[in-house]
């Protein structure tokens, strides 16, 4: 644990007193965020339990005082099991493209020179203040049957290809639109690399990528399980891209929990799905974070 | 300190070649975008000719350009305050130990775990049942929204500001405090730029959501308050028009322009942000 | 300072306890149909005593997307000296929930008749008062009153209406090409007219697709029978390998560019596509001899509306005969204001796509209440 470990390097004279007025500013720093979190956050996620329990009723409403769990066995179905494993994977395969393009990106851009890294770093975010929705609808028209890859390919004597409306072009708008969530916390750890201890590998007579593996990566750590979490999590309830780009031919998770709300107007069951949804991935948020990234 | 960082032939270049294609990568469909705001017809994907005349629409759309404002003040505002809350956070938790840390340690993944629509269905069932709880009522529109975005945004400003700080050491400001600094003086001239990386990345984060926002925006806004992704995914259903294309580039010129600047002032202040 | 610490942990976690207490109190509330908001009260109220031509306020308009002509708002504000904001929605699921909540700040919207229904039985809906407006008088006699949502035409007034059915690109059919939906659901006869491989696409609505598959199969598509459901969803997983996308939006544009030959969706927004494409008459749009959907969108006014006279003024302003023949006009769908038709441009008027020959074929969506969740679930599941 990394305050244990503060708390060790602290000098030794430490009194009591002084271990408590830090605990007291550690609360006072954290206060605003958590009472804001509180009341905007936690207040509205305990109404979306409350409603998991509640009963749709005939008209589509939700009645508040039917309680039961009929939500949560609906979820036990097979076809719900065939969305989840889906989702997963597709998230899993976006988190791990996501992990080895932005590594290298994010070593390029902190071993620049602090005006030039500031510059690359923009130049990352640039196309991300056009809209969401606009840059879906703009590979589209790159992934289409008449687009330029499907050009290029033809091109190059491999016949038309469309890779519009296939899973493959669900991972790659993923893979675009979670890029920035890899490359901003792998960036923020690696930048501050302590390059001295890289040398001294290297003095050591360490290789290039026995560097990599023994120093750099492990030091960088907390970025990358940063990193992996920005990107899993909401690729895995991603809604809008696998629609556009998947054509909506492959239910996932986002489309499912949407499909419960609004369309179905059963709000208990979305209710339910995004509650077990939410418990598993912070369990396993909390349990990455804790196995992983405090072990340095 | 540069020679330190220099890679032997083949890696080097097969990093450099990472980045421009990745930067190829950022940039295909934004030059897509750029290209049809410039064509003459009504379907982005078919070439008209050239034309400006998307560009004058902007000018002329009240509706396109009132959601557009309201979108850069929601987005500013919020990232503004996410940041502050959110840095204070993430310093709080990677530094300090408290009672309750752990809770707050998890209620701060939530918002990035809840799936949209389930926020914005409880956002809009919270706001409207604060009547009902405490007589308080609120109008749905500029302030829901932007209390809904910093609701979302904290989270993600303090995981990339701790991703920053974990496993630094706190040497530096306990030699800053040890020479007599005021524990302000230490944040300002020690702490602050230690972490700044981490707080420009998360406040580019949060700007971001913001500005893409679309279903949590759409269920807790008034009339007149309607953000630009809200007013796009409304028009989508009459095709994605280049008027569309053309706000877009507006805004990202603008948005490249602006930065571009920031950037410049600081080098000629003499200070880099690092 | 320990105590204070603790007094701030207590009283957080009691003010959690006091919200989720406060949620279960006001389930008693919420029962008949409201989610959360106080749309229970007005199950009773009255029609608001309004006159023909009375403002009360500025109007909010909540509309469906390019559904309003700008220039009716503009004449609306200057004989009426109101300022109008209009806001749109891309479904009446996306609708419902904000005006249901209450506090919605909207005083006109514009909901799909199987929504009228829902939002009538959850209260959502202010009764109109008919006195004022008379220009209620101009609506053909099948649109005035006995509409299945709303009998006795008590919460809603028509405002456009249309159909649902297929576009087809001729030069990939040939030009004698069937009016049927087996072109997207009959396998032999999909090869027949070079409609194999992912050529088609499905509206991504579980009402208006499964509504297809029943209505192919020579079922009701408001069937509340679950063996004919069953047999629409396995009818539609069988058209998996030649269908690109379920897609509720760009259908037009995907087969005006090629990207697909036949695709299911609303008629006026196939006419707009057409009427732009370099060669219209390469395009067809059809509702197919099986039958498909009309649908009727309507003005109504929301129960917790801040201005109901201003709203009640603009249903009028907007009944009236050349104005409505204005907005069918400019939007393309087709008016139920009777007294509207000879303004309305001949060329609009002869266009099957707007005015379809024969109307016996269609039906509308009604809401069939807990059946939805198996269309939903039927939706889900055939596409695995």
């Amino acid at each position: 644990m990394t305050t244990a470990q503060t708390t060790e390097l602290s000098p030794k004279n430490l009194s009591d007193a002084n271990e408590r007025n830090k605990r007291r500013q550690g609360f006072l720093m954290a206060f605003p965020a958590y009472a804001y979190l509180l009341i905007f956050f936690a207040f509205p996620l305990g109404i979306v339990v409350v409603y998991s329990f509640a009963t749709r009723n005939r008209f589509g409403g939700t009645d508040l005082s039917d309680w039961n769990f009929d939500s949560y066995i609906r979820l036990n179905d097979e076809v719900l099991r065939n969305i989840l494993f889906r989702s997963f994977t597709l998230a899993l395969l976006t988190t791990v493209i996501c992990l080895l393009v932005a590594y290298p990106f994010s070593y390029f851009l902190a071993t620049r020179t602090p005006t030039i890294r500031n510059v690359l770093l923009v130049f990352v975010m640039i196309p991300f203040w056009s809209n969401f929705l606009v840059r879906n609808y703009a590979w589209r028209v790159l992934l289409g049957s008449d687009g330029p890859v499907s050009r290029l390919t033809e091109l190059l004597g491999l016949g038309e290809t469309r890779i519009l409306f296939t899973p493959t072009a669900i991972v790659l708008g993923l893979v675009y639109g979670f890029l920035p969530f890899m490359i901003l916390p792998l960036y923020a750890s690696l930048e501050r690399l302590d390059w001295s201890v890289l040398e001294a590998a290297r003095d050591l007579g360490a290789t290039g990528f026995q560097t990599l593996r023994k120093v750099t990566i492990p030091l960088s750590m907390p970025g990358v399980i940063a990193g992996s979490i920005l990107v899993f999590i909401p690729s895995f309830g991603a809604f809008v891209t696998p629609e556009i780009l998947g054509g909506g031919r492959e239910v996932l998770l986002g489309s499912f929990i949407v499909s419960q709300f609004l369309e179905a107007r059963n709000w208990p069951v979305g209710a339910a799905t995004s509650t077990v949804l939410m418990a598993v991935m912070l369990a396993s948020a909390l349990l990455y974070f804790r196995k992983g990234g405090r072990t340095l | 300190m540069a020679t330190t960082k220099e890679l032997r032939g083949g890696a080097k270049w097969a990093l450099s070649l990472n980045a421009w294609l990745v930067y190829f990568f950022f940039y295909a469909p934004i030059a897509l975008l750029v290209v049809f705001s410039f064509s003459d017809d009504n379907l982005v994907g078919r070439w008209g000719g050239f034309t400006t005349r998307w560009y004058g629409e902007f000018l002329d759309n009240d509706g396109v350009q009132n959601a557009l404002g309201n979108s850069i003040r929601v987005a500013i505002l919020s990232t503004v305050i996410s940041v502050v809350l959110g840095t204070m956070a993430g310093l709080s938790l990677e530094r300090y130990r408290f009672r309750g840390s752990r809770m707050f340690d998890a209620l701060l993944y939530l918002p990035v775990i809840v799936p949209d629509v389930t926020m914005a269905v409880m956002m809009l069932i919270f706001f409207t049942s604060l009547d009902d709880l405490i007589g308080l009522q609120i109008t749905r529109g500029f302030s829901t929204i932007t209390l809904s975005h910093i609701a979302f945004s904290i989270s993600f400003v303090s995981i990339v500001v701790r991703a920053r700080l974990a496993g630094m050491s706190e040497t530096l400001e306990e030699a800053a405090q040890d020479l007599y600094a005021t524990r302000w003086q230490t944040f300002r001239f020690v702490t602050l730029p230690l972490i700044l990386p981490g707080i420009i990345g998360g406040a580019l984060l949060a700007l971001t959501l913001s500005l893409d926002d679309v279903v949590i925006t759409q269920f807790v806004s008034g009339p007149g308050s309607t953000t630009l992704p809200v007013f796009v995914f409304s028009l989508i259903r009459r095709g994605v028009s280049p008027l569309i294309n053309a706000v877009s580039v507006v805004m990202l010129a603008a948005s490249a322009f602006l930065v571009l600047l920031s950037l410049l002032a600081q080098r000629s202040r003499g200070g880099s942000v690092t | 300072m320990k105590l204070k610490k603790y007094t701030r942990l207590i009283a957080a976690s009691m003010a959690i306890a006091l919200v989720a207490a406060a949620c279960g109190s006001s389930s008693d509330t919420a029962t008949d149909g409201g989610d959360g908001g106080g749309g229970d009260a007005i199950q009773t109220a009255s029609a608001s005593s309004c006159e023909a031509g009375q403002i009360d306020g500025d109007l909010a308009i909540f509309n469906w997307t390019e559904y309003m002509d700008p220039e009716l708002i503009v004449a609306f504000e200057e004989e009426f000296g109101v300022s109008v904001t209009e806001d749109n929605y891309d479904s009446n699921e996306a609708m419902q929930p904000i005006i249901n909540a209450g506090g919605s700040g909207f005083d006109f919207i514009v909901p799909s008749d199987y929504m009228v229904g829902i939002m009538i039985d959850a209260g959502n809906l202010q009764p109109l008062n008919r006195d004022a407006i008379p220009n209620l008088q101009n609506l053909a006699p099948e649109f005035a009153s006995g509409l299945p949502y709303d009998p006795d035409a008590e919460f809603s007034a028509p405002y456009q209406w249309g159909t649902t059915g297929l576009g087809v690109d001729l030069t990939v059919t040939g030009p004698d090409v069937p009016q049927t939906w087996g072109l997207i659901f009959d396998p032999e006869l999909a090869a027949e007219f070079n409609l194999e491989g992912q050529f088609s696409t499905l509206l991504n609505d579980p009402r208006e697709t499964l509504g297809a598959a029943l209505k192919f199969l020579g079922y009701s598509l408001n069937t509340t029978s679950e063996a004919e459901l069953q047999e629409a969803e396995e009818l539609i997983a069988s058209t998996l390998d030649r269908v690109a996308a379920f897609e509720s939006d760009q259908y037009d544009e995907l087969l005006v560019t090629g990207e697909a030959a036949v695709t299911h969706g609303y008629s006026g927004n196939f006419l707009f596509q057409f009427l732009d494409a370099e060669n219209p008459e390469d395009f067809t749009y059809f509702v197919p001899e099986e039958g498909g959907t009309r649908w009727i969108d309507n003005m109504a006014i929301p129960f917790d509306a801040p201005n109901p006279c201003t709203a009640h003024t603009f249903i009028n302003f907007l009944l009236d005969a050349e104005r409505g023949a204005q907005l069918t006009n400019w939007n393309l769908y087709a008016s139920p204001n009777e007294a509207a038709t000879p303004f309305i441009d001949q060329e609009v008027l002869d266009d099957p796509i707007v005015y379809p020959t024969d109307t016996s074929l269609l039906e509308e969506i009604e809401d069939t209440g807990d059946f939805e969740i198996n269309f939903s679930d039927a939706f889900t599941s055939a596409r695995g």
